[in-house]
């Protein structure tokens, strides 16, 4: 432990699961996710786990909702077109209050799409996806390493307040190789199985445990429906997470939003930007929902123009504008579809025109 | 410090794990390093590319659109990257497998015939060697011909030991073809 190997990006994510105590994975292959997949199927069953290949992401996205009712880490990993067939499980666990992490590599859309980078599940993570109200944890990294760091917090999250914990990232990081370090190593056996599991009687003196998103009396489905959002404000209060990168000065000259590949790109646009005397930071969100609403908007008070650069049309905006909430702020977009990965000098033109009062 | 390089031509000629190789090299020499495949709908005979980085800071973008190091092995590679290659940069290139004839004034072309060059020395297999030692010999500011050797036996000498040999003679005769070249 603590020694960096040099690993593929979807394999990485397998072995961090892994290590944060997970045993069991259920998946059906896509690209560019499916090396995932793969990995488990070589690594659970040398740690006593169980990986199964289901028959479609729709039995996957069940089977982790079982696995979650019995109290016990699980994980699926997708692409796009597979998490939205997963989107009748996430609602179903959101009601019945189970936890899970879904991993989702987002490739390019509407419907099948391409298999390259993309960020435009945003809405669909962030906003819902399924039906009913609900929310998910959304975590973005925007590194292999990051992804790693923060693949505990998942599971621990998603049992601490009974929700699913989604990871969004790319097929860029899902493919490239880079060096990377896994600083723990988490006994199964040591977490503890929650009282509300379905466990067995035995386990939870004597008494059944139900389990259900079933409630036909609307008041009971009300109250219950307020009792989620009231978790809901909790999880937005305590677990907001952001890195501010460059903005320290009292008066920034652009303010770029950027968050997983995207960002990383534009550290270096940044870097090349201050070089040339420009006073441009970047503000990345890492918790996509709860999104570190309170924290864009403080930022954005040093700052008239805010730059949002996002792999979609126009999703991650949205955000921006309605955290910072001030109609005075210039407020620009350069959207990335289809799977394009932005460029560094693309990012440092667009920043010097909008400088020069020539963007719109 | 940023190198940036593009290994390219058919899948299965070695492209990958010649790129693999070099990044591993360079990590284990302390640097930070990124591999990044071209994957998509690939199919073995179609072409497939990778892209390595190395910097001695956090590598912001694993892409590059203006390699400054092209490791090229058919002649659709060729003609995809010789316009994007940086000004001034190293074009190294299998000429057992390419006609196409070099164009620019501004890029150092090393020309080797690689895959003769392996099948002589004992196995085709060889060719990505051979063209990554002829990188190598550019790169010696970030890793030395032995760093790539070790990298090289840790990643193929388990599975293949007796290629290994093999593989070693075939970076050194590389690495030697490209300094008489850029003299």
């Amino acid at each position: 432990m603590g020694e960096k190997v040099f690993m593929k990006g979807n394999e990485a994510l397998g072995e961090a699961a892994v290590r944060s105590g997970c045993r069991l994975f259920f998946g059906y292959p896509i690209t560019p996710a499916s090396e995932l997949a793969e990995y488990m199927a070589y690594r659970l069953p040398q740690v006593g786990g169980v990986f199964i290949q289901a028959e479609s992401e729709v039995a996957a996205s069940n089977m982790i909702y079982g696995a979650g009712a019995a109290g016990k880490y699980a994980m699926t990993a997708s692409s796009s077109p597979g998490i939205s067939l997963m989107q009748e499980a996430i609602s179903y666990m959101a009601g019945a209050e189970v936890p899970a992490v879904i991993i989702n590599l987002i490739r390019g859309g509407p419907g099948l799409g391409d298999i390259q980078p993309a960020q435009s599940d945003y809405f669909q993570a962030v906003k819902g996806g399924g039906h009913g109200d609900y929310r998910n944890l959304v975590y973005a990294p925007s590194t292999l390493q990051e992804a790693v760091d923060i693949m505990p917090l998942l599971f621990q999250n998603a049992f601490k307040y009974r929700m699913l914990a989604m990871m969004v990232v790319d097929g860029l990081v899902g493919q490239m190789m880079e060096a990377v370090e896994f600083k723990y190593d988490i006994d199964p056996d040591s977490i503890p199985v929650p009282d509300w599991a379905l466990s067995g009687k035995k386990m939870h003196g004597g008494t059944k445990n139900v389990n259900t998103s079933l409630e036909l009396d609307p008041n009971k489905l009300a109250a219950h429906n307020f009792k989620l959002f009231e978790k809901y404000q909790k999880v937005y209060e305590n677990e907001r997470m952001f890195e501010a990168f460059e903005l320290e000065e009292s008066d920034i000259d652009v303010m770029i939003v950027a968050y997983g590949t995207a960002a990383r790109i534009i550290k270096t646009a940044v870097k090349n930007l201050r070089a040339k005397g420009y006073k441009v930071g970047l503000f990345r969100p890492i918790t996509l929902w709860p999104f570190p609403d309170k924290e864009l908007k403080e930022y954005a008070q040093k700052t008239e123009h805010v730059l949002t650069v996002e792999m979609s049309m126009g999703q991650l905006i949205e955000d921006v504008k309605l955290s910072i909430f001030d109609p005075n702020k210039k407020y620009h977009l350069m959207p990335y579809p289809g799977g394009i990965v932005p460029t560094p000098k693309e990012v440092e033109d667009k920043v010097i025109e909008i400088l020069k009062g020539g963007a719109k | 410090m940023l190198k940036d390089v593009i290994f390219a031509g058919f899948g299965g000629q070695g492209v990958m794990v010649a790129g693999q190789i070099l990044s591993k090299a360079a990590m284990e020499k302390g640097y930070y390093t990124t591999w990044l495949p071209s994957y998509g709908p690939e199919q073995r005979g179609g072409t497939a590319n990778c892209t390595v980085m190395i910097s001695d800071e956090p590598i912001a973008s694993p892409l590059t659109h203006e390699p400054t190091y092209c490791v090229i092995f058919n002649n659709p590679s060729f003609q995809k990257f010789e316009p994007m290659a940086r000004k001034g940069g190293i074009f190294i290139y299998n000429t057992s497998m390419i006609t196409e004839k070099p164009k620019r004034d501004d890029l150092t072309y090393i020309g080797i015939a690689a895959t003769e060059l392996a099948e002589e020395m004992g196995s085709v297999k060889a060719t990505n060697m051979i063209l990554l030692g002829a990188l190598t010999y550019f790169l010696q500011d970030v890793v030395s011909l032995d760093d790539v050797i070790a990298a090289m036996r840790e990643k193929l000498g388990k599975k293949k030991p007796e290629l290994a040999d093999l593989n070693e003679q075939a970076l050194r005769k590389g690495f030697e073809l490209a300094k008489e070249q850029a003299k």
